[in-house]
């Protein structure tokens, strides 16, 4: 069976990639199973999907803790630790990943087991949640690394899953698909079908037996708003605002108060972001009266001071 | 006939769709609401007939769904979760009208605290409700079971409602090849309701409103019910069979997978069966005798199918994906009740998990299994478990730890 976990950003278009590959396995004559993993449904934030494939029926169900290809559409998601990008990968599993960065970079970053490919990354686009026909790229990418898949059931998927937008965004993201297929048609090494559980041979769940707790404890009550701050949101940005001191003329409220998370605090008179939890939803560039905050690409924030 | 990619929610358009349904009130929730999209788009389109209304919550959804069916229409609605429970009063108005329909919810955990995956607490909360419940394992059968519970629901020894339920996520979003079977083949097989006596037209008015007191007319009214439901047990033997005939696929009253010769058997309901049917090839892989009992059937209960499958084994688990708070597995309750006095009866043991939607690893499968062949050799139960690790509840303890600094933050009443 073929065990494949795609990664990315919500608006990036996952499960629609999942659902080209899964419908392209199974017009070549595979049982398919695919579905995409909701959490926060939220622009921006991470999100995954998963496609099974096999000749035989399918009754594994759910996550899919051992891939045998991980496709990441985002690089960046990389080191955010809610994504969980590299959950389960051992030296069989491919690691295919949209970027500028080259392959040898990207091994020693991760230290990662298994084998690498990079499906070099369009032209840059200012927003990410908006790369567009990633999913498309992507799908063509997988579709060629399993080698059981042909062109022609990769673009018939396409139009089968596409084919409701019109005839002109099938042909965009068929060629985008098929371009990313063509590269990776030169690319080795290909993806290999995982094994399946052994039941002669496994490690013992660690199961406990659940304590007694008082209901103060084991109550799901939350006392206060304040555990958003355990939760670094900022992650989900793929635009980040910029507050430009000069042109700020320190009107103290407008910006702050239009955030709806509550990311952004006066001190004595002069507006600060919150980065760890500003979700870049860019309301403070659209309010501020002078124009002094302005939305830069998330992945260029590292060149600038802000 | 075609076989395409469906998910759970789309397989069950498709069946309301080929059942040719007259009237649709619904009212969204998630995981459902893809459902009612579905059949409204379709609708819109003038690709499907029959009226939708969207009605302000689901217990008029409910409401209205009884009343058109008592007036002799085919009524098909969705729900899930908590809109299951806020309609659960007309559950059993309706029911006891003996209205014939078919109601599909998608199963998800119920709060608190509130969640959006899949346990069959909502479901089983309607156990006693009247409604038949079929319980689905894939998204075929999600299709199929929606055509089999009209043609119980309408059948005059039953004309009771009928549940169909998938499992949110694990069905409700995941896409698998689907037979769409042919809109004739179906007409043959479900023909249009025929509602008989029941009557509901224009100057002969009528009442579902009965009030009852003495005791004497309502235990009648209910019992009645009861033998309806009982009778649903070989109707559906016969439609079963009948659809097998027509469709070539056999759902019966339960699904015994790998059942000949098992020394072992686990019993399970819903989607996660199919987790348990890999783990029962692998097992029987590494040389086990173990095999997998499925009720698709809820209500009524096929006791003795049950008991003819479970009996003369050596040991059976029962994996509870609910949990009734101060007893335990639902499921294992009723296997227990099913098998009291039995002379050859099997070691029963219970397991709960997937509460919540957490997964069951194959692993978990392989100890389960082993806990049970232990416990078989040495002739006793054990205590139930809950499919829960050591990691698991580190990682509520942190998230308790967050709230308890918020305490501290807040009140000084941290705990330590």
């Amino acid at each position: 069976m073929y065990r494949i976990r795609f990664h990315g950003r919500g608006g990036q278009g996952m499960k629609t990639a999942s659902r080209i590959l899964g419908s392209a396995f199974f017009l070549q004559g595979y049982e398919v199973q695919d579905a995409p993993r909701y959490g926060a449904e939220r622009r921006g934030a991470p999100i995954f999907a998963f496609v099974r494939a096999d000749k035989r029926p399918i009754n594994e169900r759910g996550i899919i803790d051992k891939p045998d290809l991980i496709i990441v559409a985002d690089d960046t998601l990389v080191p955010v630790p809610a994504a969980g990008v590299l959950g389960g990968a051992d030296a069989h599993t491919l690691l295919l990943i949209n970027s500028h960065t080259d392959v040898s970079e990207w091994q020693q970053r991760l230290n990662y087991p298994g084998p690498v490919v990079v499906l070099p990354a369009p032209e840059e686009v200012v927003d990410r949640a908006e790369m567009p026909f990633i999913g498309a790229l992507c799908a063509g990418a997988a579709a060629a690394l399993t080698g059981v898949i042909e062109r022609t059931s990769l673009q018939q998927a396409i139009a089968e899953e596409l084919g409701h937008l019109g005839a002109d965004i099938v042909e965009k993201n068929s060629q985008r698909a098929l371009h990313a297929f063509d590269l990776m048609g030169r690319q080795q090494p290909r993806l290999m079908e995982g094994a399946t559980a052994d039941a002669s041979a496994w490690n013992a769940p660690e199961w406990i037996s659940l304590p007694f707790d008082e209901a103060r404890t084991a109550a799901p009550v939350i006392h206060a708003a304040d555990n958003t701050e355990a939760l670094k949101t900022g992650s989900w940005r793929t635009m980040r605002p910029v507050i430009d001191y000069e042109r700020c003329n320190k009107c103290w409220w407008v910006c702050s108060t239009f955030c709806p998370d509550g990311a952004i605090a006066v001190e004595e008179g002069t507006p600060v972001i919150d980065y760890d939890h500003c979700k870049g939803c860019l309301v403070c560039v659209a309010q501020c009266p002078p124009h002094a905050i302005e939305a830069i690409p998330e992945h260029n924030a590292g060149e600038i001071t802000p | 006939m075609t076989r395409l990619l469906l998910t759970g929610n789309a397989a069950a358009a498709w069946g309301a769709r080929l059942a040719e349904v007259d009237y649709i009130p619904a009212f969204p929730i998630t995981p459902q609401t893809e459902i009612i999209e579905s059949l409204g788009e379709w609708i819109d389109h003038g690709e499907m007939a029959g009226r939708m209304v969207t009605l302000e919550s689901e217990h008029s959804m409910i409401t209205a769904a009884g009343a058109a069916a008592a007036a002799g229409v085919r009524v098909f609605s969705a729900t899930s979760s908590q809109g299951l429970l806020y309609g659960m009063e007309m559950l059993y108005t309706v029911s006891g009208w003996r209205a014939p329909f078919v109601l599909t919810n998608v199963s998800r955990g119920l709060a608190s605290p509130i969640t959006l995956e899949p346990d069959h607490n909502d479901i089983l909360a309607a156990r006693d409700s009247g409604f038949l419940q079929i319980h689905c394992a894939t998204c075929q059968e999600v299709l199929d079971s929606i055509l089999l519970a009209y043609k119980l629901a309408e059948d005059p020894r039953v004309r009771l409602p009928v549940i169909v339920n998938l499992d949110g996520f694990y069905l409700s979003f995941t896409r698998e090849p689907v037979t769409l079977p042919e809109q004739d083949k179906v007409r043959e097989f479900l023909p249009p309701f025929d509602a008989e006596n029941m009557m509901f037209r224009a100057s002969a008015p009528e009442s579902q409103a009965v009030a009852v007191l003495g005791g004497g007319p309502y235990s009648y009214f209910r019992y009645e019910t009861h033998l309806a439901a009982q009778n649903a047990l070989a109707v559906y033997d016969e439609i079963a069979d009948e659809f097998s005939q027509l469709f070539g696929r056999h759902h019966g009253p339960l699904e015994c997978y790998c059942c000949d010769e098992a020394e072992y058997l686990f019993v399970m309901m819903g989607s996660f069966a199919t987790k348990a049917k890999e783990a029962v090839d692998r097992l029987r892989d590494a040389g086990w005798k173990i095999g997998l009992v499925r009720p698709r059937l809820l209500r009524p209960l096929p006791r003795e199918a049950l008991q003819n499958v479970l009996c003369g084994r050596r040991g059976v688990a029962v994996i509870d994906q609910n949990i009734s708070m101060g007893m335990g597995g639902v499921l294992h309750s009723e296997v227990t009740s099913v098998l009291y006095g039995q002379p050859d009866a099997p070691l029963l043991a219970s397991f709960i998990g997937g509460l919540g939607g957490r997964d069951i690893p194959a692993a978990e499968f392989f100890q389960i299994a082993t806990v049970l062949r232990e416990a078989a050799e040495q002739g006793s139960a054990p205590p139930p478990r809950l499919l829960y690790t050591e990691n698991e509840l580190r990682e509520v303890r942190k998230l308790q730890a967050i709230a308890s600094v918020e305490r501290e933050v807040l009140g000084g009443q941290g705990d330590e």
